[in-house]
C-alpha cells in the first residue's frame, strides 16, 4: 500500500513537473506583465515540432536540439513581440489582449496544419532517456526523471534569477511601479520584451521535454491551454513556488484520479481546481491585485 | 489550336449523333476523412478508389462511375447527414460510401431507404450498423469480428488473468465485451477492466494499475491514432514489457506508420485483424502496387485503403447488376452472398448480415530488412461478425 502511494507519488511528480515547466512562462506574462496570453500552448507546440525536425530531418543530439528548439522559438516570436505584444503590456484591457492571443493561436494552429499536417510529430528520445529505470519497487520511464530534474532545476533557476540577481530586481521594480522605474533609469521596455523572451523560452522547453505525456500536433495550443491556465490560477500569477505546488497538487489529483477512478476522466482534477479557487480566490500563494 | 478545337467538337458532336444518351455519368459520394487529425484515413479511402479505378476502368458497362468526395472531419454526425443529404440531393449521386467513424455511419443510415440509395461503409466498426437500414453494406470489419479470435488467441497462449483497457466510447465498449465473453467462456479470468477517456494521454498511472492487478496479459484497444503510441510507450517505459506482460490488442493499436515511431521495444507485440500490409498473396502484392502507383506512399497504407477497395468493386458491381438504374434492392441483391479474392484473402458478403466475412489474421511485430512489420502467425477461417451472429 505504501508502495502503491509512492508509486503514485512519482507519477504525480513527473506528470505536475512538465505542467510546471509549460505554466511558469505564461505565469510569469500574466503576474509580471498583465498579459493573459492565450498563445502559449502555440509557442510550446512550436518548440515541440522545431526539436522533432532538428531530430528527425537535421540529426542533431537531443540536448543541442533542445537550445535550438527554445533558441527558434523565440526568434519566432521575436517579430510578434516587436508588433503586437509589445502594445498590450500592462496596460490594455483583458478583451484586447484574450481577442489578440487568442488570434495569434488560431494563426500558428492553421500554419502548423498546413505546413506539417494534422499527425503527431515524435521526438525521439536518446537512449539513455529511454526505457525502463528499476526503482526496486517499481519500473518507471527513465524520461520521467529527467522531466522530474529538468522541472526543479528551472524552478531554483527562475527563483534565483528573479530573486537573487540585478535583472529581477529591475523586473520587479518595473512591475511594483513601471513609472518610478523609469524615472530611476530603468528601460522597462528592454526588461519586459527580455521576459517575453523568458516566458517563450521556458514554453518551448516544456513543449520538448513533455512531449511524452503531452504530444505535438496543430491542435496542441488549444488542447491543452486550459490546463496550463488552470495551474496558473490555482497557483497564483507570478509565483513561482505557487506555480510548483498548484501544478504538483494538480497532478497528483490527475494521476491518483486515474489509478483509482479512471473512467472517471479529467474529474478530479477539476475538483481540485474548484476546491482550491474556492478557498483561496487569487489562487495558493498568489497576491491581490 | 482553332482547327483542333473544331475537330473535337465535330467529333463529340458526331459520336453523340451515332450514339444517343448511351453514356451517362453515375455519381457515387465518398464521405471520408480528408482533414483533421484522421486525414491519413480519409487518404486511404481515395488511394483505395483510385487503384479499382486505374485497374478496371472509370466505366462499367457504358456508365462513366465518378467519385465525389466530402470531408467527415471527425466524429461529427450532424455534419456527415448534411454532407449525405447535400450528396443526395444537389449532386444526385446513387450510392454513399466511406465513412470513418460509427456515430457518422448512424447519422446517415435513415436517409438511404426514402431517397433509395445503398450504401457501403469502408471503416465504421460498430457492429449494429448494418441493421439500422435494408441498404447497408459493410467492406471493412467490426470490433466483434476482429476481437473474437483475440481472446481464444490468448486461451491458446495460456494466460490466467488478463487486464482490458480500451477507450471509453461505442467500438472500446463492443471490444471490452466481445473478448470479455468470449475468454471467460473458455474458463479465463479478466482480474481488471478499465476504460479510458478518449483524450486520456498520459497512460503511466493506468499501466501502474494494470500491474498492480497481477495480469498476465493485456487486451487493448485505442483507435488507430496518437493515442496509441503513447499506450505502447506506457507499456514498455513502465517495465511491464520487462516483467513478463504481454500485450494483445486489435490492429488499430499497431497500424503500419506507426510502428517506426513505437520502435524496435515494439517487437513482439501481438495482434488480430483483418487486413496486414505484409499479407503474404499475388493479389496483395498487385494490390499494393497499385496504390503505389495511385499516388499512396508505402509507409502510409492503412487498413482503410483495401475496404476502400473492395467497396469500389460491390458499387462496380451494382452499378453492373442495375444497368446503371436506381435500383437498390436489385443492387443489393447482386452483392449478397458475393465472393472473391481480395488483397486481405477470400472475402464474401454475409446475405444476412450485409457484412463482410473474412479471414482475421494473428499478427506479431516483427523487424525484417530494418523494417518493422506486422507478420501473420495464425489464420482464423472466414469469421463472420460475431456481434451480429450472437443474436
Amino acid at each position: 500500500m505504501a508502495w502503491t502511494g509512492l508509486s503514485i507519488g512519482l507519477d504525480a511528480l513527473s506528470y505536475g513537473m512538465v505542467l510546471f515547466i509549460i505554466s511558469i512562462g505564461l505565469s510569469i506574462m500574466m503576474g509580471l506583465m498583465r498579459v493573459v496570453n492565450l498563445a502559449h500552448g502555440a509557442f510550446a507546440m512550436i518548440g515541440g515540432y522545431l526539436a522533432s525536425f532538428a531530430l528527425k530531418s537535421a540529426g542533431v543530439g537531443y540536448p543541442l536540439a533542445i537550445v535550438l528548439a527554445v533558441l527558434g522559438t523565440i526568434a519566432i516570436a521575436f517579430p510578434l513581440e516587436f508588433l503586437l505584444y509589445r502594445r498590450i503590456y500592462r496596460k490594455s484591457d483583458e478583451l484586447t489582449q484574450i481577442l489578440l492571443t487568442i488570434g495569434i493561436a488560431f494563426v500558428i494552429i492553421g500554419v502548423a496544419n498546413y505546413i506539417l499536417g494534422p499527425t503527431t510529430k515524435s521526438i525521439p528520445l536518446p537512449p539513455l532517456l529511454s526505457g525502463p529505470v528499476d526503482l526496486g519497487f517499481r519500473m518507471i520511464p527513465a524520461h520521467r526523471i529527467f522531466v522530474m530534474i529538468c522541472g526543479v532545476c528551472t524552478a531554483g533557476l527562475l527563483w534565483l534569477l528573479i530573486d537573487r540577481t540585478e535583472f529581477g530586481i529591475r523586473l520587479r521594480a518595473a512591475v511594483d511601479n513601471g513609472d518610478m522605474a523609469e524615472s530611476l533609469g530603468i528601460k522597462t521596455q528592454i526588461l519586459f520584451s527580455a521576459t517575453f523572451a523568458l516566458a517563450v523560452g521556458l514554453a518551448a522547453f516544456g513543449g520538448v521535454v513533455g512531449a511524452e505525456l503531452l504530444p505535438v500536433e496543430p491542435f496542441y495550443a488549444l488542447r491543452y491551454m486550459v490546463t496550463f491556465l488552470v495551474v496558473v490560477s490555482v497557483g497564483g500569477a507570478g509565483s513561482i513556488p505557487g506555480a510548483v505546488a498548484a501544478s504538483i497538487l494538480l497532478g497528483l489529483a490527475d494521476t491518483t484520479g486515474k489509478y483509482l477512478a479512471p473512467e472517471y476522466g479529467e474529474f478530479f482534477f477539476y475538483l481540485a481546481v474548484i476546491l482550491v479557487v474556492f478557498l483561496f480566490p487569487n489562487g495558493l500563494l498568489g497576491r491581490r491585485h | 489550336m482553332s482547327l483542333r478545337f473544331g475537330l473535337v467538337g465535330a467529333v463529340a458532336i458526331a459520336t453523340a449523333w451515332v450514339s444517343p444518351a448511351q453514356c451517362d455519368t453515375i455519381k457515387v459520394g465518398i464521405i471520408g476523412t480528408m482533414s483533421g487529425p484522421y486525414a491519413l484515413f480519409g487518404q486511404n479511402f481515395k488511394y483505395g478508389i483510385d487503384a479499382w479505378v486505374a485497374k478496371h476502368g472509370s466505366k462499367v458497362g457504358d456508365h462513366q462511375i465518378e467519385f465525389v468526395y466530402r470531408d467527415e472531419e471527425s466524429p461529427n454526425p450532424a455534419k456527415s447527414k448534411s454532407l449525405a443529404q447535400e450528396l443526395i440531393v444537389k449532386e444526385k449521386v446513387q450510392y454513399i460510401a466511406g465513412l470513418y467513424f460509427t456515430p457518422d455511419a448512424l447519422a446517415v443510415a435513415p436517409l438511404l431507404e426514402e431517397a433509395k440509395v445503398p450504401m457501403i461503409v469502408m471503416n465504421a466498426a460498430t457492429s449494429a450498423i448494418v441493421e439500422k437500414s435494408p441498404y447497408i453494406v459493410r467492406t471493412s470489419f467490426t470490433m466483434w469480428q476482429n476481437t473474437v479470435p483475440a481472446a481464444k488467441v490468448a486461451k491458446a497462449r495460456a494466460a490466467k488473468k488478463v487486464a482490458i483497457a480500451v477507450s471509453d466510447y461505442g467500438p472500446g465498449i463492443d471490444a471490452e465485451a466481445a473478448f470479455k465473453k468470449t475468454f471467460e467462456a473458455d474458463g479465463g479470468t479478466i482480474v481488471q477492466s478499465v476504460r479510458m477517456p478518449l483524450n486520456t494521454t498520459d497512460f503511466g498511472p493506468i499501466m501502474q494499475r494494470i500491474k498492480d492487478s497481477g495480469a498476465d496479459m493485456i487486451f487493448t484497444f485505442l483507435p488507430a491514432g496518437p493515442p496509441t503510441l503513447g499506450f505502447v510507450k506506457a507499456y514498455i517505459d513502465n517495465g511491464l514489457k520487462a516483467s513478463g506482460v504481454k500485450l494483445l490488442s486489435t490492429g488499430d493499436v499497431v497500424t503500419e506508420p506507426d510502428l517506426p515511431n513505437i520502435g524496435d521495444s515494439g517487437e513482439g507485440i501481438l495482434s488480430t485483424y483483418h487486413y496486414a500490409v505484409s499479407h503474404d498473396s499475388p493479389e496483395n502484392k498487385t494490390f499494393l502496387a497499385d496504390l503505389i502507383k495511385a499516388g499512396a506512399k508505402p509507409d502510409d497504407i492503412t487498413m482503410a485503403s483495401v475496404a476502400a477497395y473492395d467497396g469500389a468493386r460491390l458499387i462496380y458491381k451494382m452499378v453492373e447488376a442495375t444497368n446503371g438504374q436506381k435500383d437498390p434492392d436489385k443492387a443489393l441483391a447482386a452483392v449478397k452472398g458475393m465472393k472473391w479474392v481480395s488483397p486481405r484473402g477470400p472475402v464474401s458478403i454475409d446475405p444476412d448480415t450485409r457484412h463482410i466475412r473474412q479471414n482475421v489474421y494473428l499478427r506479431e511485430v516483427v523487424k525484417q530488412d530494418g523494417k518493422f512489420l506486422n507478420k501473420e502467425l495464425q489464420t482464423f477461417d472466414a469469421q463472420p461478425d460475431w456481434g451480429l451472429a450472437k443474436n
